[in-house]
């Protein structure tokens, strides 16, 4: 096993193909907390040391619950909020101006009932960009939101510019925050959560508009959502997010069929899934840490099934389970001292299996026989 | 589930607004809750599934009328002509409902002690100051939160915390009905899997039965015992929860269920539901979901949809013309509800594959 730096485990692997559009390096945001019991000073760890490559004609999914920092790394890359520390590179070099990097850099938002202003109708919302930016004026301009409203699949494209968001549904209005987007003719897109206001039945249309754009135009999209089975339909990587840290990333199906991180075998034992056989057996219990004061050592400790000394101490650094497949996890750390790997509770684990790939579908249960048992269980 | 009825409703139509201006916001649904059941009832945002639950309980406000049809609870009580006295005495005592949006229903000024004694209070007046204060205590702990947090305040809680304080508040009074109009749609999937997992454990040790509304099939598959599907306003199908997923009858319930990618398997490309959902206000003629449908032929353009049909002994039912018998019906909704004992995995992963065959979503890879 060795460990290499997370970018360049998403290249290696190929999944999406092209070199690295826009890259984080060592990407952190702390918010500044204001609130008068806090100590002076106070900060939320909102993100921390996140390093993520997007390559061209990729998608890249993020996942992570309420309160992982997964919109505000979109944020980050988008350049809306400046980061504390770590740097957003475009193509390999520092961001240009504001105005250059919006060009390149685009930002679709979660919900299309408050993104789109309600007193214009689309074409004024399709033609600002094109404007501000310069691109079209006059009889072209008509031309180019025709074509931008093609290009989403609102036609007859004539009908659809001059309706007002409220005349639209849910899936048709975040079609038109799309194809906002896409005016500048970006190479980079960056989806906060795009579906997960719309209806059930119209999500996956729009999800598929996305898998189109990068076929078709070779955009790398980022694609933010706490839903891990809709990322692994949509994406060629996932990198799972837990308090503000990526703690493991890799092939969308690897990391979902093989997960090599307790966090993410928590989230995707927690996940509605139809073709179980039997109840699941959560993975852990708890809610997320507090990140105005995160706990030391590996953030997921607390609640992690298989916490160990060493995880309670330091960081664990991401580690190559698979190729192009790491988790920030001290169970595939080699050489441990017996000290370290010693259980914070219950008896001692016999040895990490945590990357050992699971035969049948939901069935996790290599790790079930190493499960430390809880105070309420030796009561028994 | 064979226990007895304890909610029946028959033909059940709810407006919005009167005369011409009226939205049919439900029409003509038919559905039964039997004691100890879990029902799920799937929709989207529109579907009529918290007008038909609010309809139910007579929670419904204006500009809601109900236009016609039947609600029972039990054998005696007609929910639609009862007085207020009469209501007052079912609500929470026997239907106990849970709202979406905890953060909302929860008085924020009021601690949870506080807002536990008001129920017990109102609906129990022969309780003593303590044996109310004990009842919430022990009303919490049910529900997984120590009996010292009686004091806190609604923000002082996490999301998690305040649906289950909801849920505990429903289950004050041990109703024999419990109505969660979308309980954990606001949560995040660990906080919801717990929280499913207390409920169906109090579920199994108080008996109570619970219509379970949400836009989640794939989350109803898992915990219910029957599932009701609503389209704009209509019941669509009905069916056990493992029926209607390996073997769905409506074009509609197909579609919905190859709507939400799976988490194993092979990756397909899945295609949802063409469109979007109708506008209730000027609705297409014939059968709503017509104009989605794949299937779709003549007469379900011009004749509105039959009844909910009873398919295979009345174990479920659909309401769609191709199930009635005069023709042969597509094979991705004549499947065997059972499925073979040993081929498990191809069976749960066939929804995905009725829709299409294409390619890809996520070509470049090797």
């Amino acid at each position: 096993m060795t460990i290499i730096p997370l970018d360049r485990a998403h290249t290696a692997n190929g999944a999406g193909g092209g070199q690295p559009v826009l890259a984080a390096r060592g990407l952190t945001k702390h918010f500044p907390v204001h609130a008068h019991r806090s100590p002076r000073g106070a900060v939320v760890h909102a993100v921390e040391d996140v390093t993520l490559a997007l390559p061209s004609a990729g998608i890249t999914a993020v996942v992570g619950e309420s309160g992982s920092g997964k919109s505000t790394l979109a944020r980050l890359l988008a350049q809306l909020i400046k980061p504390t520390a770590g740097t957003v590179l475009l193509d390999g070099a520092a961001v240009p101006g504001r105005q250059r990097y919006a060009r390149q850099v685009q930002l679709v938002l979660q919900d299309p009932f408050s993104s789109l202003n309600p007193v214009h109708n689309v074409r004024y919302h399709l033609a600002r960009p094109l404007r501000v930016h310069g691109l079209a004026s006059g009889a072209s301009l008509d031309a180019q939101i025709a074509e931008l409203l093609g290009r989403v699949a609102l036609t007859p494209a004539d009908q659809f510019a001059v309706k007002y968001p409220h005349e639209l549904s849910g899936g048709q209005r975040q079609r038109v925050a799309i194809a906002r987007a896409l005016a500048m003719r970006p190479r980079v897109l960056l989806a906060d959560e795009p579906v997960s206001m719309l209806d059930v039945s119209i999500r996956l249309g729009v999800l598929n508009l996305l898998a189109g754009l990068r076929e078709r135009e070779g955009l790398a999209i980022l694609y933010v959502t706490h839903d891990i089975a809709s990322a692994r339909y949509l994406s060629d990587v996932i990198a799972v997010m837990y308090a503000g840290q990526i703690i493991e990333s890799g092939p969308a199906a690897q990391v979902t069929d093989a997960p090599a991180h307790p966090y993410t075998q928590l989230l995707l034992s927690a996940a509605p899934d139809p073709d179980r056989a039997q109840p699941p057996s959560l993975r852990g219990r708890g809610a997320p840490p507090n990140l105005i004061r995160p706990p030391a050592g590996c953030r997921f400790h607390p609640r992690c099934p298989f916490a160990m000394t060493v995880c309670a101490e330091e960081r664990p650094m991401a580690i190559e389970v698979a190729p192009g497949h790491s988790s920030a996890c001290w169970l595939h750390a080699p050489g441990l001292t017996a000290a370290q790997s010693r259980p914070l509770t219950g008896p001692a684990l016999t040895g990490p299996a945590l990357n050992e790939p699971t035969s049948a579908p939901g069935d996790l249960a290599p790790q079930e026989t190493h499960r430390p048992q809880g105070p309420g269980e030796e009561k028994r | 589930m064979s226990g007895d009825i304890l909610i029946e409703v028959r033909g059940l139509c709810v407006d919005y607004g009167l005369g011409s201006d009226a939205v049919h916001a439900v029409l003509d649904a038919d559905l039964e809750l039997r004691r100890g059941e879990v029902l799920g009832l799937a929709g989207e945002s529109g579907s009529g599934k918290s007008t038909l639950a609010y309809a139910i309980t007579r929670l419904l406000r204006a500009p809601g009328v109900i236009t016609a049809g039947s609600a029972r609870f039990g054998a005696s009580v007609n929910l639609l002509s009862a007085g207020q006295r009469e209501l007052r005495g079912l609500r929470w005592s026997e239907i106990a409902v849970v709202l979406q949006s905890s953060m909302n229903a929860l008085n924020p000024v009021l601690s949870i002690g506080t807002q536990f004694s008001d129920v017990l209070r109102a609906h129990r007046p022969d309780m003593s100051r303590a044996d109310r204060r004990a009842r919430s205590g022990e009303l919490l702990e049910m529900v997984g939160i120590p009996a010292d947090r009686l004091s806190s305040y609604p923000h002082e809680l996490s999301g998690g915390m305040r649906q289950r304080v909801m849920i505990a508040t429903a289950l004050a009074l041990d109703p024999s009905v419990v109505i969660m109009d979308e309980p954990t749609t606001a949560l995040d999937v660990v906080t919801q899997r717990e929280i499913l997992e207390e409920l169906m454990a109090l579920r199994d040790r108080l008996g109570f039965a619970v219509l379970f509304i949400s836009h989640d099939l794939s989350l109803l598959v898992e915990i219910a015992d029957s599932i009701a599907v609503m389209y704009a306003g209509r019941l669509v199908e009905r069916a056990g929860a493992s029926a209607i997923f390996r073997a769905p009858r409506h074009p509609y319930s197909l579609g919905l269920l190859s709507s939400f990618p799976a988490l194993h398997g092979p990756r397909r490309a899945m295609e949802g539901i063409p469109g979007s959902p109708p506008d209730l206000r000027n609705m297409p003629s014939g059968c709503s979901f017509h104009p989605r449908c794949g299937y779709a032929f003549d007469q379900c353009r011009s004749d509105p949809p039959p009844p909910l049909l009873d398919l295979e002994a009345g174990t479920r039912a659909a309401a769609c013309w191709l199930q009635d018998g005069r023709m042969a019906v597509p094979a991705e909704l004549a499947r065997p509800a059972r499925a073979p004992a040993t081929a498990a995995a191809p069976a749960a992963a066939a929804p995905a594959a009725a829709v299409t065959a294409g390619p890809e979503p996520t070509g470049g890879r090797s």
